[in-house]
């Protein structure tokens, strides 16, 4: 029928072809690639054989940069252009990252989230973790022998909105369809409950090189539940070589030390934290660069001692989400254990205490994470594997409206499954009175500056009239990504606005596309030619989508509603071989509105179809 | 049209409902609507996926408790419950508020863990007694005035629960 051959002139995908997907954690420490092969879940190497890339990201004087082991040399020799750890930045201000003094950065306090000074110029904590994307981008392009359809990207499952997003447009930046922003413990159950065929209530621990999550999830028939989610996005593996870190200064009772020195200590702090995984005793030597020489030996008893609090310190948030389930330590079935510093043997024996049970180690610490995200990638780009899997997730942190006398008033509370929107009616509280602001934040507390600020606006255009009379709703949605969007509707006498709000900090918008101008040379590829690029990708995509949906489902239609599709498909397809990007674009809105109402139909009868069959008569109390 | 809560979920429209029967059809609708289930769909789709998802959950979570479950099933017919106007109880109903409230007071003041926890417990049977209240009332009797005066007591008992779970909160950091 006509439709396949719209489909055709280049246009590759046929519907059924299996698409590339990844699943990436991009961690704290290490970051990895993952995705599904023959119906296996499966890390990719490097050409070294390597499955960790470290999450360390050098900027050289000859305006290259160096990614992974090659950067984390540098590290000792050049700490300022050599950025470590760089997750602990990203949506965040200066003034919430807690140890600046330790750090051997040049940090520029700009409005919403920081920026390094580097050799490179300034960089943006989003601009550090897309070079560390590209390289495992073009690993998974190589290894796999096509181009990426798209990539499933964990985050740890505290983060706030902020730093949500500016995962997101990292991901953007390094050129990748982002199919979605998965919680990290929650891609660790995938990978888990899916080995083991598992039943009943897991506990996720994880515990990564900077972030710290605890995740309650049942597990029933391929849905995977999160009851309750909690952590400390700033406590992980880098707090525990700190804490050795300052106990060698202490010991040693050196004088302040150099950026130099620092690093190079870290470094030795780590080693011998990993090195008393399975001895009694690790020996730290070293020569600073002012020729005082440190040898210490730290044993694990000491180690256990110097690092109890932090310990402690995953405890108050795993206490928290179990209440939040309303579930005691006899409802669960088992504890998973996630992330690098999960392997110290003082956590595990904290864990087993605190739950009675042995915690489960039997999948790598380090991969069972990406292992998940590729399997949930590949159920996303539509491979649809046997197993029908499905993710409720939660968003981990209460949304909230500024008050009167700076308080926050709750409008979604925290651990409500995504998605979810709640409507919030406003009106004026002075006559004639025009705009109003709106101030969202997130978190837990009851002053709004002990909270996070997400966005403030203004409402304007709200036509004069008495106080009190003006209705004005808004509509807060959290996507299934966990991300925020704002609506608001002016809905009185006639007059009605709309309009949709982003999040204020980070980014903007127009900051991201000239880096992503930037990151191109532009005597290859210009502007125009992007934006062409862009549009007949978007183009193809919706073509395949309503393709799709059309072998399936035009019986919906009636013939006049389908002819109406077809000749909207044919004029996009037509165009999307020209070079108007413009044309295309208005194209594509036209043919998407066009299809509005078969999308309603299509989804009305999934739901139908999801109850038929079920007896209704027997429903007793 | 938009189908009310209990329609979604193929369930009566009554208070006493089959709660492992919302579990299931909840998953059930949820595999169908999700957003994952659209990822590569039409921005129509994905949008209408999206709307679908979080009606689904918001229904799910008005049916799941049973003070939420009565105050919708009151709203469908036409009663509002006016639990921040009609602050008026009933004499025995304050005092045992009066009595609860002076011991997690006392609890609290003692870091009386224990204590706070048999409170827990004995709302949590007055809490049950009432649903059994609420059954007569809104599927049998169809005494909607007398529905809505439990729904207003429950809703004093789960704040007043929320209130001890915090306080325990506190007292166990």
């Amino acid at each position: 029928m006509a439709l396949l051959q719209i489909a055709e002139p280049g246009m590759s995908a046929a519907p059924h072809q299996h698409k590339l997907a990844v699943g990436i954690d991009l961690g704290t420490t290490n970051s990895l690639v993952a995705t599904v092969r023959s119906g296996m879940s499966t890390v990719l190497h490097d050409e070294q054989g390597h499955a960790l890339l470290p999450s360390v990201v050098h900027y050289l004087t000859d305006e290259q940069v160096e990614v992974g082991y090659k950067a984390q040399a540098q590290q000792s020799i050049d700490p300022q252009n050599t950025i470590v750890s760089v997750k602990r930045f990203m949506g965040r201000g200066l003034k919430d990252i807690a140890d600046v003094g330790h750090l051997p950065y040049h940090f520029v306090d700009t409005p919403g989230m920081v920026q390094l000074q580097t050799r490179a110029g300034i960089k943006s904590p989003v601009e550090v973790s897309a070079e560390i994307l590209k390289v495992l981008k073009a690993r998974a392009e190589k290894s796999l022998g096509g181009e990426l359809a798209g990539a499933v990207i964990t985050v740890p499952a505290y983060f706030d909105d902020a730093q949500r997003q500016a995962t997101k447009d990292a991901a953007r930046l390094a050129g990748l369809t982002v199919l979605r922003l998965l919680n990290e413990p929650t891609a660790a159950a995938v990978a888990y409950g899916l080995d083991n065929a598992s039943e009943g209530v897991y506990v996720i621990y994880d515990l990564g090189g900077g972030t710290f999550d605890i995740s309650i999830l049942r597990l029933s028939k391929g849905v995977f539940e999160v009851l309750a989610t909690n952590g400390d996005s700033a406590l992980g593996g880098d707090d525990f070589d700190r804490r050795i870190f300052c106990w060698v200064l202490e010991q040693t009772k050196l004088p302040p030390i150099n950026d130099k020195d620092t690093r190079m200590l870290l470094t030795k702090a780590r080693e011998a934290k990993e090195w008393l995984t399975d001895h009694a005793e690790a020996r730290i030597t070293s020569v600073l660069s002012t020729g005082d020489v440190i040898d210490i030996t730290l044993d694990s008893d000491t180690l256990t001692g110097l690092t109890q609090h932090l310990v402690s310190k995953t405890l108050s948030p795993t206490r928290k989400a179990l209440r939040d389930a309303g579930l005691g330590i006899e409802d669960i079935k088992g504890v998973v254990m996630v992330g690098g510093a999960t392997r110290m043997p003082q956590i595990r024996q904290a864990v087993a205490e605190f739950f009675g049970q042995a915690p489960l180690t039997n999948l790598d610490p380090d991969k069972v994470v990406a292992l998940g995200a590729a399997i949930q990638a590949n159920v996303l780009a539509g491979n649809r594997s046997e197993e029908d899997l499905l993710l409720l997730d939660v968003i981990p942190l209460s949304l909230g409206l500024e008050t009167m006398g700076g308080l926050v008033e709750k409008v979604i509370p925290r651990n409500s499954t995504l998605p979810v929107a709640r409507a919030q009616d406003f009106t004026t509280f002075k006559d004639g009175q025009t705009a109003m602001s709106i101030h969202v934040v997130q978190g837990e507390r009851e002053l709004v500056s002990d909270c996070r600020s997400l966005a403030r606006f203004e409402l304007r255009g709200i036509p004069p009239m008495a106080a009190g009379a003006a209705r004005i709703r808004v509509t807060f949605q959290v996507d299934a990504d966990g991300l925020l969007s704002v609506t608001a509707r002016e809905q009185t006498s006639g007059v009605e606005a709309n309009i949709v709000v982003k999040p204020s900090y980070g980014l903007s918008e127009d900051e991201i596309t000239s880096m992503l101008q930037a990151s191109f040379n532009s005597a290859e590829i210009d502007k125009q030619a992007r934006a062409l690029r862009e549009a007949q990708v978007d183009a193809q995509r919706l073509l395949e989508a309503i393709v799709a949906a059309l072998q399936k489902d035009s019986a919906l239609l009636d013939a006049d509603e389908l002819k109406a599709i077809e000749s909207q498909m044919l004029a996009l397809a037509e165009l999307a071989q020209g070079t108007d990007s413009q044309a295309i674009l208005k194209a594509i809105d036209t043919l998407n509105h066009a299809t509005e109402t078969f999308a309603a139909r299509r989804m009305d009868a999934s739901v139908k179809q999801a109850l038929a069959g079920q007896n209704l008569n027997t429903l007793e109390f | 049209m938009l189908k009310n809560h209990f329609e979604l979920f193929g369930l009566p429209v009554r208070f006493a409902i089959d709660l492992d029967m919302l579990d299931q059809h909840f998953r059930k609708i949820q595999s169908e609507v999700h957003p994952d289930r659209f990822v590569t769909s039409t921005p129509a789709e994905r949008l209408r996926s999206m709307q679908l998802a979080t009606q689904a959950n918001e229904a799910y979570q008005t049916l799941k408790h049973a003070t939420s479950r009565a105050r919708y099933l009151l709203k469908i017919r036409g009663i509002d419950t006016q639990e921040e106007s009609n602050t008026a109880m009933p004499p025995d109903f304050l005092m045992l508020q009066m009595e609860w409230r002076e011991a997690i007071e006392e609890a609290e003041d003692a870091g009386d863990v224990d204590a706070l926890d048999h409170l827990l417990h004995q709302m949590r049977q007055q809490a049950k007694a009432l649903h059994e209240a609420l059954h007569v009332a809104l599927d049998e009797q169809q005494d909607d005035s007398a529905a809505a005066e439990i729904v207003r007591k429950l809703s004093f008992i789960d704040k007043m629960r929320s209130d001890i779970e915090q306080t325990i909160a506190k007292l166990e950091d």
